[in-house]
């Protein structure tokens, strides 16, 4: 028996850009899949098939077309289209490995250039990459998006709709438009790994499958270029070596762990090993994007084998060079923590407060400068500031670590009392 | 597929006539993408525009262009093109795209 969940994994997307090539419309080749993928769960039972994929693409575009046929007149010459290329659609050979090695890895490139198109809203951009690429189900999505299904449901049936009316091309860009459209992919992804990593709100701080789901598209794209894409290089880097400290950014209990707290012996090795690498060639490359820098961030990390002994001065000078590429106050936070570290809490404080006009309504701002006085010793204020950072939009394990520090803070002074 | 491409600009810009640079551009457009263009014109400025709506069979006309916004549809061109990167290549090299922005939307088709 082929395992069909291990099929639908790994498989899904790959099948799907070679349906939606072969017929031309995103819908009835998804609803086909789905059907197909439904239909193997009992035939497989009885008569399992050699290859399974081959069988999966053969069933789902015979329903297809069945499909289209049953549409109206002007489907159905779309159907008779769709006979026309069925050449080109069995070239594109499931059922021949070979040839479908040759061929199917374009076909997915076109088609997570579809899903990030800038001409759909960048949510739908994610879910529809998720969906499409990824073969989660819009239950999963809305899941790990902590929305209504039927929301979801909406928003990918609106994207499809826009993808079909203004013909939204199954192509990879020219190499005039390809900088600005890959930028595009690498930002979706990047912020289906970021939903993963610091849930925005729920009781969970990893949605971990958002994590895995964005490492294992960055791998599969990874290949599809003849050139290879320093900077797609650079964001799986980042992604591996920031994932690698999953299992030590939570304790048993299910509290945060901050950074520097960290038990180091749990990262894992092999993940920041490939990071590692995978950032050098990236850098050799002349990879210097922003994706880059924050990779070579997390890398001083990576290779320190404590927060004392982190290189913060080079840290420092990294993030020097992405406030100068992207000017955010939030970058500008994330560097005065590395000069608190590097020079002490005062001057971090000092750069805290510069950055405060912005981000009154930044939970991270307000949980940053608690901290750094709380360093300081001056209890009071960072009370005040942990209250406040707890008022703002925050997942559960941050609201209990920062309760956690409150409290800490409220015992400590009874005792001094 | 058909695409309408609507030039949306501060018309305040050309009162006084485009600026002959401009206007250069605008013709050098026209004989780069002749194959793709179907149709288009430039429009006169919003005051002369008249809003009309059919409200309970009743025929209302306003005068003014609908919607009051700080940019207003000042031209169109109607174009073919393969797909929508083809309209969204063609949209960026109208100039008004520098100044103002251009609205892409697909032709309807009735089968």
């Amino acid at each position: 028996m082929i395992h069909l969940a291990q099929i639908y994994r790994a498989d899904w997307g790959r099948l799907l850009a070679a349906l939606i090539r072969a017929l031309g419309d995103f819908d009835v080749a998804e609803e086909a899949l789905q059907e197909a993928f439904a239909a193997a769960v009992e035939s497989w039972k009885t008569d399992p098939p050699d290859n399974g994929q081959g069988w999966l693409y053969a069933t789902a575009r015979h329903k297809a077309l069945d499909k289209l046929r049953q549409r109206s007149l002007h489907a159905q010459k779309m159907a008779e289209y769709a006979v026309e290329t069925s050449a080109s659609g069995s070239a594109l050979g499931v059922v021949d490995d070979a040839e479908e090695n040759a061929v199917v890895p374009e076909e997915r490139l076109r088609l997570i250039f579809t899903c990030c198109h800038p001409a759909l809203g960048l949510e739908a951009q994610v879910a529809l990459t998720l969906r499409t690429l990824g073969g989660l189900t819009t239950e999963e999505i809305a899941r790990a998006f902590l929305l209504p299904t039927t929301t979801m449901a909406q928003r990918l049936v609106r994207a499809k709709a826009k993808i079909r009316e203004a013909a939204v091309p199954y192509a990879v860009p020219t190499a005039a438009d390809l900088p600005d459209r890959l930028h595009g992919v690498l930002s979706v992804l990047y912020l289906v790994f970021n939903e993963g990593y610091v849930a925005s709100a729920g009781e969970s701080l990893l949605r971990q499958g958002l994590c895995d789901e964005a490492i294992r598209l960055a791998r599969v794209l990874l290949p599809l270029f003849t050139e290879p894409s320093a900077d797609l290089e650079a964001l799986l880097a980042l992604m591996l070596l920031v994932d690698a400290r999953r299992e030590a950014r939570v304790d048993r209990d299910g509290n945060i762990v901050l950074l520097p707290d960290q038990d180091r012996s749990r990262w894992d090795g092999e993940r920041i090993r490939e990071g590692l690498s995978l950032l050098g060639r990236a850098l050799r490359r002349g990879a210097a994007g922003s994706f880059a820098i924050e990779a070579s961030i997390a890398a001083v990390h990576a290779e320190a084998t404590s927060a004392e002994q982190t290189d913060w001065l080079q840290i420092v000078g990294l993030y020097d060079r992405l406030l100068a590429l992207h000017p955010s106050p939030v970058v500008a936070i994330n560097r005065a923590v590395a000069v608190a570290m590097a020079a002490g809490p005062e001057a971090g404080l000092v750069l805290v407060e510069e950055a405060a006009a912005d981000l009154a309504d930044y939970q991270p701002w307000h949980a940053t400068r608690a901290d750094l006085l709380r360093r300081l010793g001056r209890n009071a204020e960072a009370a005040e500031s942990y209250r406040h950072a707890l008022r703002l939009k925050q997942n559960g394990i941050e609201r209990r670590f920062l309760e956690g520090r409150l409290q800490a803070l409220a015992e400590e002074s009874l005792i001094r009392g | 597929m058909k695409y309408l491409l609507l030039i949306y600009e501060n018309e305040k810009r050309y009162e006084k006539g485009y600026d002959p640079m401009e206007m250069a551009e605008y013709q050098q457009l026209g004989k780069d993408f002749a194959s793709k263009i179907l149709g288009g014109h430039a429009l006169k400025p919003t005051k002369t525009a008249t809003t009309v709506r059919v409200r309970d069979g009743k025929r209302l006309t306003t005068d003014g262009p609908f919607g009051e916004t700080k940019e207003q549809l000042g031209g169109f061109y109607l174009i073919d093109a393969a797909d929508l990167d083809e309209a969204i290549t063609m949209a960026g090299k109208i100039p008004a795209a520098r100044f103002g922005s251009i609205e892409v939307r697909p032709i309807m088709t009735f089968s």
